[in-house]
């Protein structure tokens, strides 16, 4: 447990920032962005780093949360031939670290028209015959930093499961990792896309509620009642607001 | 991990949790809600938007004379990338029908229905990737009366409530009449919505709201729209072209007062580009990045309001731009995570927020800047709050109580981001709660429109978080998700019907010029040059040694060099 981790910049505002000194009170430590040395805080972000470092990031920054993709990070650590990979955002720099940010991962995009597609294995075959490549290495999976199942949905893929990754490849954020790594090339979090949206469009229940309050509304049935809360003055507006009941 | 001295007080909402829980299952509200007069004085009180500082004039501009967020008025008070001259517009780079400023929600939206439904070619600018926007980032749902015991009536009373009855009524009724459409328009699209074996929708509570209408898509809602929205974009390169690291910073008009398109700047190239349209769209979002009274933010890294000074400058009047929404749930513990967004589905399913001894102090449920009013109260005026190592301060918001009232493994399957974000820090929030406090959120206001999405400046329209009026002074929760769609969609509509019929005029950014002029007129002496674009996170030593160069002069100096708010440093070189 830490007690008082001080100085730590990873997400701090300009204001607070500000409020600090110009350099950070708490413990610094040496990486390595693009090979280039820097001293950054101990508790930063790869994110919080590079901006510590004074790089202004064009590529490399989104949502900053985790939902986005756009900050793919790939480093190695000291006395470790292996790749890592990270979002930026999410990662925690350690001492020695050397790495790179994948400003834009190379990949084409099927081009389809979704009421002409079947939610089966020929969708697949069709749009994204790479993912028949997949020789099960599993490379994909170790370096998904959401943690996902990715050869898993790639095997339900090659077997037109379309509901498995559907589900598999539910919070995938796109960072692109998994398909740049792929020994067999295949673009895994494309062929997610497409096959979420023949879920969605094809393999859900129809829910009849929704069918009906869609029609009444272009019906009009509410259009007496909309026009009654309308011309209501904020007094007698307010006075149904606080009296109305709650589910 | 939490530190240690925080056990104590871990301890105590373990204690008194069961009695909590018991509460839970009961049918009533776990704590009181407010009435009018309670939630006037909380927030007058404690919203940070009453503080003195918070609001001040606006010199110039349409909006001359209005109080506005300071941030805002800083913003809106500032030079152009642009003068007059040095733009040539004989020759437009690119042409087209509808131009659309923001890949976000709203402008796929646009883009789309202005294809499929109208035939209309577009072009989308945007300032990062396609889908680099807050729309990526809603966790929580959407609003849309779509269950039976609900309707799109009962949807608006609760809107238009929740905005202390000062919201424009006409987008109120456009929003909630839209909803159930929007569902299906998204479904038919191959949106995965969260459904109940039957196929009906699964509909959750937010703040605010009377009747259980949250539609969600896991807790990755906005990703899941955003995503399908561009995957379908990106289907029709033939009728939509997108722009990406091609941000607008100025609108160009013609000599009769029309809208006439906009000048982009490449991000990489850091050339100026100009788009000569029939009409234009600006779905910009928000402003969360200005990091208005030194609040961590939700939002995306472009959140910087580049359409309400590109809108501003050309003469459209924003509605609103008092208001600032502090979500009440951002994270205050992990620091690496601060003011990260905790979606209010964690209060809708049964989470409370509570003081530093386990005890509630107000309803979970409360319209957001209530909600955030209370806790900043419980922290400020009755010392509840729970200090972290770094000197901020926070309330705790008792998650574990989600799978005690739903089954275990509840929290995990429909909240997969949230409970990722705290395991990566050892925090488990199906066993320990989260350390909140109100986090920059939202821009409750913006340049106004009607239900048509049309703005005082003819063939210029918006939708999304840039417009102003449909949310009055405060949003509830998911009704940005259907703003966006539902305002997406009518932008589209009727920025294609306006471009099949208008005749353009001679080019022209005089504005500029005599927004120039009104700046010296009214002595505001300022070198903040806008739209900022990107906010800058550099530490102030290295801010400083980067503006040596140029001294952040105008136009030939880069627009990434532009530093919002560096007080410590007054360039030689501007003016």
């Amino acid at each position: 447990m830490v007690n008082a981790p001080a100085g730590a910049t990873g997400n701090l505002s300009p204001s607070q920032l500000d409020g600090q000194q110009d350099r950070a009170l708490g413990s610094l430590i040496t990486v390595y962005i693009m090979g280039k040395a820097y001293e950054v805080p101990a508790e930063a972000t790869i994110m919080g780093a590079i901006e510590y470092a004074g790089h202004q990031i064009i590529r490399g920054a989104g949502c900053r949360e985790g939902y986005c993709g756009a900050c793919a990070t790939i480093y190695r650590l000291p006395g470790d031939y292996k790749i890592r990979t990270g979002l930026a955002c999410m990662t925690m720099v350690e001492e020695g670290m050397t790495l790179a940010q994948i400003p834009s991962v190379p990949a084409e995009k099927a081009i389809y028209d979704i009421e002409k597609l079947k939610p089966n294995v020929t969708a697949i075959q069709q749009m994204y015959p790479t993912v028949f490549r997949c020789v099960a290495c599993n490379t994909c999976t170790k370096s998904c930093p959401q943690g996902l199942q990715v050869m898993d949905y790639v095997q339900a893929a090659k077997r037109g499961d379309i509901a498995e990754v559907m589900d598999l490849s539910f919070d995938c954020v796109v960072c692109g990792l998994c398909m740049l790594r792929c020994p067999a090339e295949i673009t895994q979090p494309l062929m997610g896309i497409m096959a979420k949206r023949l879920y969605g469009r094809y393999l859900r229940k129809e829910s009849h509620e929704l069918v009906e309050r869609v029609k009444a509304v272009n019906d009009g049935a509410y259009e007496a009642e909309y026009a009654e809360m309308m011309s209501m003055n904020r007094e007698d507006l307010s006075k149904r607001y606080y009296a109305r009941d709650s589910e | 991990m939490y530190p240690d001295y925080m056990e104590e007080s871990l301890r105590k909402v373990v204690e008194t949790r069961p009695k909590r829980l018991e509460l839970a299952r009961k049918s009533g509200p776990v704590y009181p809600p407010m009435d009018a007069e309670a939630r006037q004085k909380v927030l007058e009180g404690f919203h940070p938007d009453y503080e003195p500082s918070a609001r001040r004039p606006v010199c110039v501009g349409p909006n001359k004379g209005e109080t506005l967020t300071t941030e805002v008025a800083d913003l809106l008070e500032s030079h152009s990338w642009l003068r007059s001259e040095q733009v040539d517009l004989s020759k437009p780079d690119i042409e087209t029908d509808v131009l659309i400023i923001g890949g976000g929600g709203a402008g796929c939206n646009a883009a789309l229905v202005a294809m499929r439904e109208h035939g209309v070619r577009s072009v989308i600018a945007t300032k990062l990737r396609m889908g680099d926007a807050n729309t990526m980032m809603s966790q929580g749902g959407m609003q849309a009366a779509v269950s039976r015991t609900d309707s799109p009536t009962r949807h608006y009373l609760d809107a238009i409530g929740g905005g202390h009855f000062e919201n424009k009524p006409e987008l109120v009724k456009a929003l909630t009449e839209d909803g159930p459409g929007v569902v299906k328009w998204l479904e038919d699209l191959g949106v995965v919505w969260d459904k109940e074996e039957d196929g009906s929708m699964k509909v959750m509570h937010g703040g605010g709201t009377s009747r259980k209408r949250m539609v969600s898509c896991r807790d990755y809602t906005g990703a899941m729209i955003m995503r399908t929205l561009m995957d379908e974009v990106r289907n029709h390169p033939d009728m939509i072209e997108v722009k990406e690291f091609m941000p607008a910073v100025e609108l160009i008009m013609d000599d009769k007062g029309n809208c006439a398109g906009a000048v982009l700047y490449n991000m990489d190239s850091e050339e100026f580009i100009t788009v000569k349209a029939k009409s234009t769209i600006i779905a910009t979002g928000g402003y969360g990045r200005l990091h208005i009274r030194g609040y961590d933010t939700t939002n995306h890294y472009g959140a910087t309001g580049d359409g309400l000074v590109m809108a501003y400058r050309a003469g459209a009047k924003l509605m609103y731009m008092d208001s600032v929404q502090y979500h009440p749930t951002g994270v205050s513990f992990p620091e690496q995570i601060a003011g990260f967004l905790v979606t209010e589905a964690i209060r809708g399913a049964g989470g409370q927020p509570l003081n530093k001894d386990g005890e509630l102090f107000v309803f979970p449920r409360e319209p957001r800047d209530i909600e955030a009013s209370a806790i900043i109260r419980e922290c400020v005026e009755n010392g509840g709050g729970v200090p972290t190592p770094s000197g901020r301060v926070g309330v705790w918001l008792d998650s574990p109580l989600i799978d005690m009232l739903h089954g275990e493994g509840y929290t995990e399957r429909h909240f997969p981001a949230m409970y990722r974000q705290f395991i990566r820090y050892g925090i488990d929030i199906t066993k320990l709660p989260m350390l909140i406090y109100p986090s920059l959120h939202y821009q409750n206001g913006g340049i106004e429109i009607n239900e048509r999405c049309e703005t005082d400046l003819p063939g210029l329209f918006v939708a999304g978080e840039a417009s102003g009026g449909l949310h009055g002074r405060n949003r509830l929760m998911g009704n940005s998700v259907l703003d966006y769609n539902v305002f997406g969609r009518r932008a589209g509509k009727y920025a294609s019907e306006y471009a099949k019929t208008v005749k353009l005029g001679k080019l022209s950014v005089a504005h500029l010029d005599a927004y120039e002029k009104q700046l010296a007129d009214a002595n505001v002496q300022t070198d903040l040059v806008t739209p900022i674009l990107l906010p800058s996170y550099a530490p102030k030593d290295v801010k400083k040694r980067q503006l040596v160069r140029g001294g952040n002069a105008l136009p030939g100096s880069s627009v990434l060099q532009n530093r919002l708010h560096d007080d410590a440093f007054s360039p030689a070189g501007a003016k």
